[in-house]
């Protein structure tokens, strides 16, 4: 090795030395230069961001509190409206008799049974019983007792407490069949009284 | 119908004879024109050619009405001349004739009649009947119809029916036709209409309306067109009728079972009721023709019969109490102008049939067999009736002679039912 390698060598390791013995400063850092106005914008739209963001949220849970509301009511509306058509359609149903008979049997009377608390939850419902026969005999006499069998299933409404002024009755006598032909089966449909509501009918409550 | 030719060979045979048709023979008939006549016999009347502009028409209006009266044994060849000046009588007795009509038209529309009495060989009435209408109108015709009764009433002593209508339901309204079967046409103004009934002076009418609120009694005057409700609002309210007097209207009403009302026309006062049905249904009244009672159908019994009351409701007794027919089914009754007879209908195996009761001797005559037969109501003149049959395939209205048991059909095409005969009017309409 030459003497000049030597002495740069010697120096390298005099240079080492020295710094590791005194760390020469770094220059200082620059001093940032604080703009609060930067800063105060920067969180403004920090909290404002938030801000949207929980509105965001609590909109979105409020619409669909809504949906879940309209769609309960919905849902209740329908099946009160089914149920509101069970009580009418049972409200419909006629009842039947025997030939030249005007008397009720016992499943007319549970069909008028099923009629009552309708009639009850509704005080402001009148209604309207028609009386009909078949085409056998004379047409003036059906015209008769066609009232009587009004007459006979307004009679036991009446005893169940129905007032009596809410229930008119009328009678088609054999002039408004529900089924043609002259045999049994459909002389059988046409024996009969049906129920019909005339005033109060739109604004039904549930018994 | 034989020709003139044989006639005259007929005439020329009898012409031999030595006994001309004298009073005693006349009366040997049991007819005598113009005074008596008796029951069961039908004098022969001869009805002469006519010549004229509506000659056709009034021949065959006049020779039919007295035709249907069915208490004249009617003889008009369709052939032949109008004779004039003196008839061979002798000439018509042999063809059986005992009187000979001799008509013919007016100068201004009227009709010129001319009743030979043909054993007395003389003519016995003539009259000129003015006729102010248009030639084969409706008015026309029952003015005509006018004439026939007349002429009925001067060989039998009774007034014909020719000069009435008949009301009757037809597709849910009231209809009228004349009692000839002509001009079937329905009653202006009447929507729903079922059970007619007329005012005895055929001035208005009544009849039951069927509405979705039930039955309604309307009383309509067919003069003016106006029409009002005379039943009262709830339950049913059917079958009027009008009291002989012409003042009062019944009908039966009800909610529960139905009771016969009477309700006066003229106002004033409200309803009495007839009947006390108890829930039972009482309906179809018929006034006696005096007004003091009243035939109905009741159902007390458990099936309906008829029964009869004092128009006051006293006294309601059963009627057809007689054991005829395999069911008790009775209804329908309608009493004769003549106070003697309730016609009614009668279920006899399974089928409606029309009978008539005495009232004397409460003997029951059935009247009809083929088809189902209700709603009998009886003409003016007691003895025919209007019913409602099936027997034709559809129903329509038929008219019976209760002494002859001639049956003609009154109405065709589509279905007709309770008929109401009209009362004879005053004056042609």
């Amino acid at each position: 090795m030459s003497f000049r390698n030597i002495s740069l060598s010697l120096l390298a390791v005099v240079a080492v030395g020295a710094a590791a013995c005194a760390p020469p400063a770094p220059p200082p850092p620059p001093v940032p230069v604080i703009n609060q106005d930067s800063i105060d914008a920067a969180e403004r739209a920090r909290v404002e961001a938030e801000r949207v963001r929980a509105e965001n949220e609590a909109r979105a849970r409020a619409e669909a509190a809504e949906r879940d509301r309209l769609a309960a009511e919905a849902r209740a509306r329908a099946e009160m409206e089914t149920r509101l058509n069970a009580a009418r359609t049972a409200f419909a149903n006629a009842i039947y008799y025997d030939l030249d008979r005007s008397e009720l049997k016992p499943e007319s009377r549970t069909v008028l049974d099923a009629k009552v608390p309708l009639l009850r939850a509704n005080p402001n419902l009148r209604i309207r019983i028609a009386g009909h026969t078949d085409e056998r005999g004379s047409d003036a006499y059906n015209m008769a007792l066609g009232q009587r069998r009004a007459a006979a299933a307004k009679r036991y409404l009446v005893d169940q407490g129905i007032a009596a002024d809410r229930i008119e009755t009328v009678s088609f006598g054999e002039d408004r069949p529900v089924a043609m032909g002259s045999m049994e089966s459909a002389w059988s449909q046409n024996r009969r009284s049906n129920f019909e509501i005339i005033v109060g009918g739109e604004t039904l409550r549930l018994p | 119908m034989t020709t003139l030719r044989s006639l005259l060979a007929a005439v020329a045979v009898l012409s031999a004879l030595t006994s001309p048709l004298d009073a005693d023979a006349q009366e040997q008939q049991g007819v005598r024109i113009g005074l008596t006549y008796t029951a069961g016999t039908r004098p022969g009347l001869y009805v002469l050619p006519m010549a004229g502009a509506y000659a056709d028409s009034i021949r065959a209006i006049l020779t039919r009405d007295l035709d249907f009266g069915d208490r004249i044994s009617v003889i008009a060849p369709d052939s032949g001349v109008a004779p004039t000046g003196s008839l061979n009588y002798r000439l018509y007795g042999a063809l059986g004739a005992a009187a000979v009509l001799q008509a013919s038209e007016q100068v201004g529309g009227g009709v010129k009649i001319v009743l030979h009495e043909v054993g007395a060989a003389r003519v016995m009435n003539t009259r000129e009947f003015p006729v102010d209408a248009e030639p084969l109108s409706i008015e026309w015709r029952m003015a005509l119809h006018a004439v026939s009764d007349e002429i009925e009433r001067w060989i039998t002593g009774v007034a014909g029916i020719a000069s009435t209508r008949v009301l009757y339901n037809r597709n849910g309204t009231l209809w009228q036709v004349d009692s000839d079967g002509a001009n079937p046409r329905p009653v202006p103004g009447v929507g729903s209409g079922i059970q007619p009934a007329w005012h005895p002076s055929g001035r208005s009418i009544a009849y039951t309306e069927l509405a979705d609120d039930g039955t309604h009694v309307v009383v309509r005057d067919l003069v003016n067109g106006t029409a009002r409700r005379v039943s009262f609002g709830e339950g049913t309210n059917i079958t009027p009728t009008f009291s002989p007097d012409g003042k009062t209207l019944v009908f039966s009403s009800g909610i529960d079972g139905t009771d016969l009302w009477a309700v006066p026309l003229a106002g004033g006062e409200g309803p009495v009721r007839v009947t006390v049905g108890r829930g039972t249904e009482n309906l179809s009244p018929s006034f006696s023709p005096d007004g003091r009672r009243i035939a109905f159908a009741s159902g007390r019994l458990g099936r309906p019969e008829v029964y009869i009351t004092d128009a006051d409701g006293a006294n309601p007794q059963w009627l057809t109490t007689t054991g005829f027919g395999d069911q008790s089914y009775r209804s329908d009754p309608s009493w004769s102008p003549d106070g003697r007879h309730v016609a009614f209908q009668t279920q006899i195996e399974g089928r409606f049939q029309v009978a008539t009761i005495n009232l004397r001797d409460r003997s029951v005559k059935q009247h009809t067999i083929e088809g189902a037969n209700e709603q009998p109501s009886w003409a003016p003149d007691a003895r025919h009736l209007v019913f409602t049959s099936s027997r034709s395939g559809t129903r329509q209205l038929w008219v019976l002679d209760t002494e002859s048991g001639r049956l003609r059909q009154l109405t065709h095409g589509s279905a007709a039912r309770m008929g109401a005969w009209s009362p004879r009017f005053a004056g042609s309409r």
